[in-house]
């Protein structure tokens, strides 16, 4: 009894070794926050269009019903946030070079701060919904501004990110996602 | 050419370290004196090579040398030389040189101070204290050099994280590595009596200073953080239960029980293998919370950058130390016990008590610690611990610990007469009925651990004076000679009663502070007033000046009470463009009664300018916590003072009949 009783603290420290180890997996990032939305379809939501804008406004159907063509990113902006408007370019770009579809939610933003924010910077977007009230947020979960989606072909949310799309690491994340989105269509047709 | 100095005498110290690590050893097994003692000189070389690293460290910060990529990434020209000089341990490599030193000084500390250590346990001790700066010369050396150079040099640093420039977090690793790294001399002297398969009282003896005095460093260390948490971050809190505290706090309370074991060992012969394993555990732990702080393992606000070859070498020292360690343990200590036997109402039988409490509470921390990592890996799903699970989980342990500790020190060794002792706490024990009483009727309604541990920290003050007044018979004999008893009685009893008054005073602190503190925060202009407490504060406004490396903007607040002039109240908000980023400087009014604590922040969005938001917390009884860390650091000095155990005192050869020689 005495010889299990002293072999019992190594036992723990050996389990609890293991877990540490496993814990230092480097694509492991404690501070991420995971997305209940993931895997899911897209919450629903209807949104009109930004006021005096021109670009029609977006809900959840846009999402659900695409023909399939190419994955669809939906970003989170607002003209107050300006982490906002350092991604924008970075978005505008892509949608330019790599031909995403980018569609908008503008977040809690009065309809002339956000037009004059889009005639200043350009509009990349296909559809912007007006969020006045941040109901949308709420559906979508967003823990704040920028938030940017990727969807797939059946309206499955693949990816979430939080923050703005700056840098090689964030731009390498979603074109990843992007691919993924791509691939999960062609396995379905296939 | 400094920083390569540095950078040469780094390695010529991993050798030394691993002579060290050998020679004394094979010495013990052939009985060859001279190897043995070699031990001696190789600690003092390894001190003075580790020292002449760390000046040539500091030198490079204090002449701002920016082609050392630790100095331009740390430092900014512009500093004042106080942080110039603490950035040195400011970053991870410059901290990890600033453990290895105090652990090379501790290792001298043991060769030369102990003279009248057998000369075997002696030569196995400083191996294996080797053996640990070894392992932690060659991952300085081999992943986080310090004195890496860069090519070109930048034309200034980037500066400290500006949250690191104070006084009191200067202080505070320093104090903390004392803490963690002075028990590793413990671990050295564990491991050495593993080795040996024998453990004495006379071992107890060798030991106990150590464990003390690491114990109060430690304690020092924990509080200087708080402390900086609780002025600098303008939250107001002093403790969070963040996982980088709670491995701070592990080592803490794993050492409190280590201390109380070896009491029993050194006076009583027995405990022996809880208190080696204590010890082993002890420095597990800290080495567990060094770990955790440099790997990026556990969400936290203040960790170090995060890098997973650096955890995955740091795991492996911890395989060897741990593992190792905890092996030769279970394969040696079957075979040690024995020693006096105690009835279940005695000393020894509190002193169990408090270990098992003590031991209950570190593990308590330990699995709410690593618990999101534990079900991370098992079901994927992320959470946090905080507070709610400590406050039902590691606080009702920690008050049943108070509620024995009033009792065990009246208790005597071997068989204790349970009744005698409860019939002298009687009125003690009605006075914190009492207390709890006065404070349920005050604040009815309130937390139920607020009523109960006030009553809890009366009841152990009562029970520490009853024990010491009863020592010195205070009452029964005439006050001169009970004065005369009061000068007598040692040090060490003096430590017990002081550090054991000092956890009273801090439970006082700790539950006014979290039960009834009150706190507004709001949009201010200038002219905003508010009342808080029964303070009236006046927002007068907010006026730009400028430091030496930031740019500060100071909010001016003027207290009032019943009309009556109080204070004014400076809260600052700095911006430190080198590093790029700002912190919060919140001014405090403090007294025994309570703090009152301002910060403040800047304007909450951009159309709102002018407005700020401001934060003004009450917190009652809070410098009671920093009065009752300072009694229980100075309890523990005073029991260090003791003249027992102090160096080159005559020590009697045997101990008669267990005489008033009586310890905590």
């Amino acid at each position: 009894m005495k010889r299990i009783l002293a072999f019992l603290p190594i036992g723990i420290a050996v389990i609890l070794g293991g877990f540490l180890l496993w814990g230092l997996n480097p694509d492991r990032d404690p501070n991420e926050i995971p997305s209940v939305l993931i895997s899911q379809p897209v919450p629903a939501f209807d949104l009109p269009p930004v006021e005096g804008l021109d670009t029609p406004g977006l809900s959840s159907t846009d999402l659900a019903e695409n023909d399939g063509s190419a994955p669809i990113v939906v970003n989170v902006f607002a003209s107050w946030c300006v982490p906002c408007r350092a991604e924008h370019a970075v978005l505008t770009r892509m949608v330019r070079e790599d031909g995403i579809r980018l569609m908008g939610i503008n977040y809690k933003d009065k309809p002339q701060d956000a037009r004059k924010w889009l005639d200043d910077l350009g509009n990349p977007y296909e559809r912007i919904g007006s969020d006045l009230d941040g109901r949308a947020g709420i559906e979508w979960g967003i823990s704040g501004v920028p938030e940017t989606f990727v969807i797939d072909g059946a309206g499955t949310v693949v990816f979430r990110f939080v923050g703005p799309v700056l840098g090689d690491e964030a731009i390498g994340k979603l074109r990843t996602a992007l691919e993924q989105a791509r691939r999960n269509r062609a396995g379905e047709t296939s | 050419m400094i920083p390569e100095i540095g950078q040469f005498a780094l390695a010529l110290a991993l050798a030394v370290a691993l002579v060290q690590s050998v020679l004394p050893l094979m010495g013990t097994a052939r009985n060859n004196v001279i190897w043995m003692r070699s031990a001696t000189a190789t600690s003092v070389l390894l001190t003075v090579l580790v020292a002449i690293a760390f000046g040539a460290l500091m030198w490079s910060f204090v002449v701002s040398d920016f082609t050392v990529v630790n100095v331009a990434s740390n430092s900014h020209s512009l500093k004042p030389m106080l942080f110039k000089v603490a950035a040195t341990w400011g970053s991870h490599e410059g901290s990890l040189l600033l453990w290895v030193l105090i652990l090379v000084i501790f290792g001298l500390g043991v060769s030369l101070l102990a003279q009248n250590i057998p000369l075997k346990l002696k030569a196995r001790t400083l191996a294996v204290q080797a053996w640990i700066s070894a392992g932690f010369l060659s991952f300085m050396l081999f992943t986080s050099n310090p004195f890496d150079r860069v090519f070109p040099a930048p034309l200034d640093g980037q500066d400290l994280n500006p949250l690191l420039q104070d006084v009191g977090l200067a202080l505070h690793p320093p104090f903390l590595y004392l803490g963690y790294v002075g028990f590793s001399i413990v671990f050295s002297f564990a491991v050495a009596a593993l080795i040996e398969g024998r453990v004495d009282p006379a071992w107890a003896r060798w030991v106990r200073p150590w464990t003390l005095a690491a114990w109060v460093f430690l304690t020092l260390g924990i509080v200087l953080g708080s402390w900086w948490a609780y002025y600098e971050l303008g939250w107001g809190g002093w403790w969070f239960w963040d996982p980088v505290e709670n491995v701070s706090f592990m080592p803490w309370l794993a050492g409190t029980a280590l201390f109380h074991s070896a009491i029993v060992t050194e006076k009583r012969d027995s405990f022996k293998s809880w208190t080696i394993l204590l010890a082993v555990l002890t420095f597990s732990l800290s080495l567990l919370g060094t770990f955790v702080v440099r790997s990026g393992l556990l969400t936290s606000v203040h960790a170090f950058s995060v890098d997973p070859e650096r955890g995955i070498y740091i795991l492996a020292l911890l395989a060897i130390a741990i593992g190792g360690s905890l092996t030769l343990f279970a394969v040696r200590a079957p075979q040690m016990e024995g020693g006096g036997l105690f009835a279940p109402i005695s000393r020894e039988a509190g002193l169990l008590i408090n270990n098992l409490l003590l031991a209950t509470a570190t593990a308590t921390v330990l699995f709410g610690t690593l618990y999101p990592l534990l079900l991370e890996a098992v079901t994927g799903e992320k959470i946090s611990v905080g507070p709610p699970y400590y406050n039902v989980s590691f606080v009702p342990i920690m008050l049943v610990l108070v509620l024995v500790m009033g009792v065990g020190p009246l208790l005597s060794w071997k068989r204790a007469d349970l009744r005698g002792v409860l019939a002298r706490l009687k009125w003690v024990a009605g006075l914190s009925l009492l207390a709890a009483l006065a404070v349920w009727y005050l604040d009815t309604g309130g937390p139920v651990l607020a009523v109960l541990s006030i009553g809890l920290a009366v009841w152990l003050l009562g029970a520490v004076l009853t024990e010491w007044a009863g020592r010195i018979r205070l009452g029964e004999v005439p006050l001169a000679e009970s004065m005369r008893r009061a000068r007598n009685l040692p040090r060490a009893h003096y430590g017990m009663v002081v550090a054991h008054a000092g956890l009273a005073v801090c439970m006082i602190g700790f539950v006014g502070s979290s039960a009834w503190k009150s706190e507004v925060v709001l949009f201010a202009e200038p002219g905003t007033e508010l009342e808080i407490a029964g303070f009236d504060v006046r927002f007068e406004g907010v006026e730009d000046l400028r430091g030496p490396n930031y740019l500060s903007r100071m909010g001016t607040l003027t207290v009032t009470r019943n009309g009556s002039y109080v204070t004014t109240l400076r809260p600052e908000r700095r911006a430190y463009p080198a590093a790029g980023s700002s912190t919060t400087e919140s001014a405090i009014r403090t007294t025994l009664a309570g703090d009152l604590y301002a910060s403040i922040q800047e304007p909450a969005s951009e159309d709102e300018q002018g407005r700020w938001t401001l934060r003004i917390l009450y917190e009652p009884l809070v410098v009671w916590i920093w009065i009752g860390s300072g009694l229980l650091a100075l309890g523990g000095v005073l029991s260090l003072s003791d003249r027992r155990l102090r160096v080159g005192a005559p020590r009697k050869r045997a101990q008669p009949v267990p005489a008033p020689v009586v310890a905590e």
